[in-house]
């Protein structure tokens, strides 16, 4: 475990400034964006800035058995870097370079600690975007989000970040450098360990170099909102696009406790008494083709009785998108805290999950905020919580719980995108059954035999 | 004397838990946040500041640790994470209670003394920032306007300081003993305060000469107290909530004692004092209610001359090139940012050139740049690499502490771009009428 020879060994390997060993310091690494989970204390926090001092890491681990978690901005949603031993943080704040721009190959070789914003700006000018998009991309790192496969607000069309990762560069939890993939669009070699390696959630490796695929930023877009006196209505209208050969690079749906919260917080000019909106952007390169899809999106949104506004300008544009970006802030001023879950269904469920919703959170007398992503059928029920009130916690507890299960029986998922990490774990063999959980150890035995890489997160170890 | 009867989140650290339990830890400050984007510790950040406290409520580590008083203490209060916050957490109190509650414990002596250690960098004491780190709360007593040389004071970087300690005696004359207490206007279209700040009084003179020209020239009548003090901004980023109340007072007081209808300031910092801090520090005490009147009457001179007043747009050429840098008490607190835009666009001849972020903080949080000094610079520079990539002639801004920081930048990375103020641009454009 820690001790002074480790922290020494620490220093020596990056350096004092890049080591903090202050309990004042080290309480600051003890927690990520979601609430109430287990945490503790870490023992050390280090800074790499290259592979090499990262390797030196993991064999003074392996020796001492020393607990490692890597940490990109700790913005999970699901544990995942939190300490749950006086183990080593590793965070990957200073080892924050892009190192390449290859704009012929449609790529950028990062380090894991870029900021994804930082990325996109830096690949702009090339007229490129790097598409995937959470919510938290002015914080959140490449690394994190590669470890999580993080989603965003233009994941139908585009999809997620594990189509965005080609190759990448990892420290082995045995110490060995491993590379794999690359720049070519095409590679079959071995094993695909990009796709093992994003959704990690840094239980089988430590990403220190990431090869991302970039594309042609879309040059025109338009955005439209829709209300909807029926939820029906609304959900009809989601597939009723996507059968009609639209595929919008956002389809977004907030519920009425959402609308009527965000419209009583940020006085947006919603109307308080529909059941659901939607907002719907189409993208592409030629403004035909886009001007087409608004106006087949406009039609279906006709013919399931909604009403919408379209943007004509970006400042129309921005003050549709403000809606949608005041769901958290304005569901967060209502209650101290929130649980933010992300349940996901298929497209087709959308409704059925957004009543069974409504459902528990009246059998539960909770207010429960929904919005998300209604094109991936990714939702996310949003409970607002008095974390000092018992009564209420048990309650939410039981809630999410339940969420879970019709989520699961409706052929859906725990996790649409902030993965599994400690908050999810206990509802994992429900999903992927005992089998599941079987390949899950005895991947995680291979390539981390001592189990000191995230331990506790994501691979359930003991029943 | 009156003291508070309520228990603020100044008096009781108890009282901050609601404000702790809002933030939901999802890191959206560490994007807005000036000095973590240059040291990149969590303990940098509100989030992480946050934590403390929430550490500290639950006996996980005293409120006298060492290095949790250092941390607390390394923050701009700029505000800035506040804009970035999606749960609404109200930062700044978080900051200035747990600095109380240290204060509380230690002394404030103590925290004084711990801070002026922390001045490493004698290089600047010889470039006249005496005066500064007089005001920025190190020596200041609510004495008034006594003057005194402390003992001790010009012997070195680490002189040993108490609370005796007042005012040091400037060489030019202040501000406020200099001009007139009230300046009639010839066709007075209403009667304003001029609440000067400590900047404008010790250092950036001009500025005040120049506030009190536009005035006349649109008709005010400007009444500048002889008795008001420090605004306590100062004392209170320290933790010394009680000087602040008393300076507080002190100035209300003054203010009553004028028949004036308004409040003009030139520094956003000052202005968010009178505007939103005397309300809540003087809570439950008797002078809840002058706090409460008078914030409704304070207005940056920028709002004032385009929202209260008439206004008589100003017709001299002034051809210049000018970018403009947004004070954060004065953007995110005061929310003034489009005003002063406006007047510059107003003025003949002068062109505005938007820099990169011109929210991002300057660096100089009042002692901060004093006592951090190395992250205090890379802000400092940062900005001032903004500012030059405009290729503007001049950097104008409604805050003189930032003028002071915006011109230790640019004189940093060898950059000769002028330093101004709003309302010094506003002077220079009557001037040259005629
Ligand atoms: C306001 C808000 C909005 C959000 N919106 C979205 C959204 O729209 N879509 C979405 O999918 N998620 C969203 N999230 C969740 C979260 O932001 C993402 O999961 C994000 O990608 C995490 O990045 P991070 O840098 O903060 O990683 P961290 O939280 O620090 O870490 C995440 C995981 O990655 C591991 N890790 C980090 N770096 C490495 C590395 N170099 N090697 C190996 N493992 C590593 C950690 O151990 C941990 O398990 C949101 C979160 C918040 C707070
Ligand atoms: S007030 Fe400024 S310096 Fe302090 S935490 Fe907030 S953004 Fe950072
Ligand atoms: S932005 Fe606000 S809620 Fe989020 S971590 Fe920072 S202070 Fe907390």
């Amino acid at each position: 475990m820690i001790n002074k020879d480790f922290i020494d060994k620490c220093k020596s390997i990056f350096g004092p400034e890049n080591v903090l060993t202050d309990k004042a310091e080290l309480i600051a690494y003890s927690y990520d964006a979601t609430p109430g989970i287990p945490r503790e204390i870490p023992g050390v926090v280090v800074f790499p800035e290259n592979t090499k001092q990262i390797q030196e890491l993991i064999f003074l681990a392996r020796q001492t058995k020393t607990p490692i978690y890597p940490r990109g901005a700790g913005t999970c949603l699901s544990g995942g870097p939190v300490p749950l031993s006086k183990g080593v943080v590793i965070s990957f704040q200073k080892m924050n370079k892009i190192v390449e721009i290859d704009p012929d190959n449609l790529t950028a070789t990062v380090q894991p600690g870029v900021i994804i914003a930082d990325l996109n700006a830096s690949v702009a000018k090339y007229g490129l975007i790097y598409p995937p998009d959470p919510g938290s991309m002015a914080t959140a790192t490449v690394g994190g989000s590669v470890a999580e496969n993080s989603g965003g607000l233009r994941g139908l069309k585009y999809g997620v970040t594990k189509h965005y990762i080609m190759g990448m560069e990892v420290v082995m939890p045995t110490g060995e450098v491993f590379r794999f993939g690359g720049k070519t669009v095409k590679n079959v070699t071995a094993y695909d360990f990009t796709h093992l390696f994003v959704g990690s959630e840094g239980t089988l490796g430590i990403i220190t170099e990431i090869i991302c695929k970039l594309i042609p930023a879309p040059k025109y877009r338009k955005a439209m909102i829709a209300f909807f006196d029926k939820l029906e209505d609304a959900g009809k209208t989601v597939t009723d696009i996507v059968r009609n050969q639209v595929i919008p690079a956002t389809l977004e749906i907030m519920d009425k406790v959402t609308i009527q919260t965000v419209e009583n917080y940020a006085k947006v000019g919603l109307p308080t008494n529909v059941e659901a909106l939607l907002l719907i952007e189409v993208d592409g390169m030629g403004q035909d083709s886009v001007l087409w899809e608004a106006e087949k999106c406009v039609e279906i949104i006709n013919q399931n009785n909604g009403k919408y506004r379209i943007a004509e300008t970006d400042a129309e544009r921005d003050s549709l998108w403000a809606a949608r970006r005041a769901a958290l802030p304005a569901l967060a001023q209502v209650k101290p805290s929130t649980v933010l879950e992300d349940a996901t269904v298929p497209r087709t469920k959308l409704v059925d999950m957004l009543v069974a919703i409504q459902s528990i959170a009246k059998k539960y007398d909770l207010m429960i905020g929904t919005f998300g992503h209604a094109g991936d059928g990714n939702l996310h029920p949003t409970l607002l919580v008095d974390p000092t009130n018992k009564d209420e916690m048990e309650r939410v507890h039981n809630a999410v719980d339940e969420i879970f299960e019709v989520a699961l029986s409706l052929g859906g998922t725990l996790s649409g995108e902030h993965g599994i990490g400690v908050a999810k774990l206990k509802y994992l063999q429900n999903e992927i059954g005992r089998s599941g959980i079987e390949t899950m150890r005895r991947i995680k035995q291979a390539f981390d035999p001592d189990n000191i890489l995230n331990p506790g997160k994501l691979v359930p170890m003991e029943d | 004397m009156t003291t508070a009867v309520t228990k603020t989140i100044f008096d009781d650290i108890e009282a901050l838990k609601k404000e702790l339990i809002r933030c939901m830890k999802c890191g959206n400050c560490m994007a807005a946040c000036p000095i973590y984007n240059v040291e990149k510790k969590e303990s940098s950040v509100a989030r992480g500041k946050i934590a403390l406290g929430e550490a500290v409520l639950s006996n996980d580590i005293k409120i006298d640790d060492d290095t949790l008083i250092n941390l607390i203490f390394n923050c701009l209060v700029c505000k800035s994470c506040m804009m970035a916050c999606p749960s609404g957490v109200r930062f700044d109190r978080i900051i200035l209670g747990l600095r109380a509650a240290i204060a509380k414990k230690k002394g404030i002596p103590f925290v004084k003394k711990a801070l002026f250690k922390l001045l490493k960098n004698p290089e600047l004491f010889d470039k006249g920032m005496k005066a500064f780190a007089a005001m920025q709360g190190f020596f200041l007593k609510p004495e008034g306007e006594k003057k005194r040389t402390p003992k001790g004071f010009l012997k070195g970087i680490n002189p040993r300081l108490d609370e005796q300690f007042i005012l040091p005696e400037l060489t030019r004359e202040s501000f406020r003993d200099k001009v007139k207490e009230t300046i009639e206007a010839k066709s007075s279209q209403a009667t304003a305060i001029f609440f000067t700040g400590c900047s404008v009084n010790y250092l950036y003179q001009e500025v005040g000469d120049d506030l009190i020209y536009v005035l006349q020239r649109n008709n005010i009548t400007t009444i500048t107290p002889k008795r008001q003090n420090c605004c306590g901004m100062p004392v209170m980023v320290h933790g010394d909530i009680e000087t602040a109340r008393e300076l507080a007072r002190k100035n209300l007081d003054a203010f009553e004692k004028t028949n004036a209808k308004y409040i003009v300031t030139v520094c956003g910092s000052c202005g968010s004092a009178l505007k939103h801090e005397y309300p809540i520090i003087l809570e439950g005490t008797e002078h809840e209610e002058k706090a409460k009147k008078w914030a409704e009457r304070v207005y940056d001179i920028s709002t004032f001359l385009l929202k209260v007043i008439k206004f008589e747009p100003p017709k001299g050429k002034v051809p210049l090139k000018v970018t403009y840098h947004d004070s954060c008490h004065l953007k995110k607190s005061m929310k003034v940012f489009n005003e002063p835009r406006q007047l510059l666009k107003m003025i003949p001849g002068i062109t505005l050139l938007e820099m990169k972020k011109p929210d991002a903080c300057c660096g100089s949080g009042g002692s901060y740049h004093l006592t951090h000094v190395d992250t205090a610079l890379k802000i400092a520079k940062a900005k001032a690499e903004d500012i030059k990539a405009t290729a503007a002639d001049a950097v104008c801004t409604g805050c003189p502490a930032c003028m002071m920081e915006l011109f230790e930048g640019l004189h940093r990375i060898g950059e000769s771009c002028n330093v101004t103020h709003t309302v010094s641009l506003l002077a220079k454009s009557y001037r040259a009428e005629n």
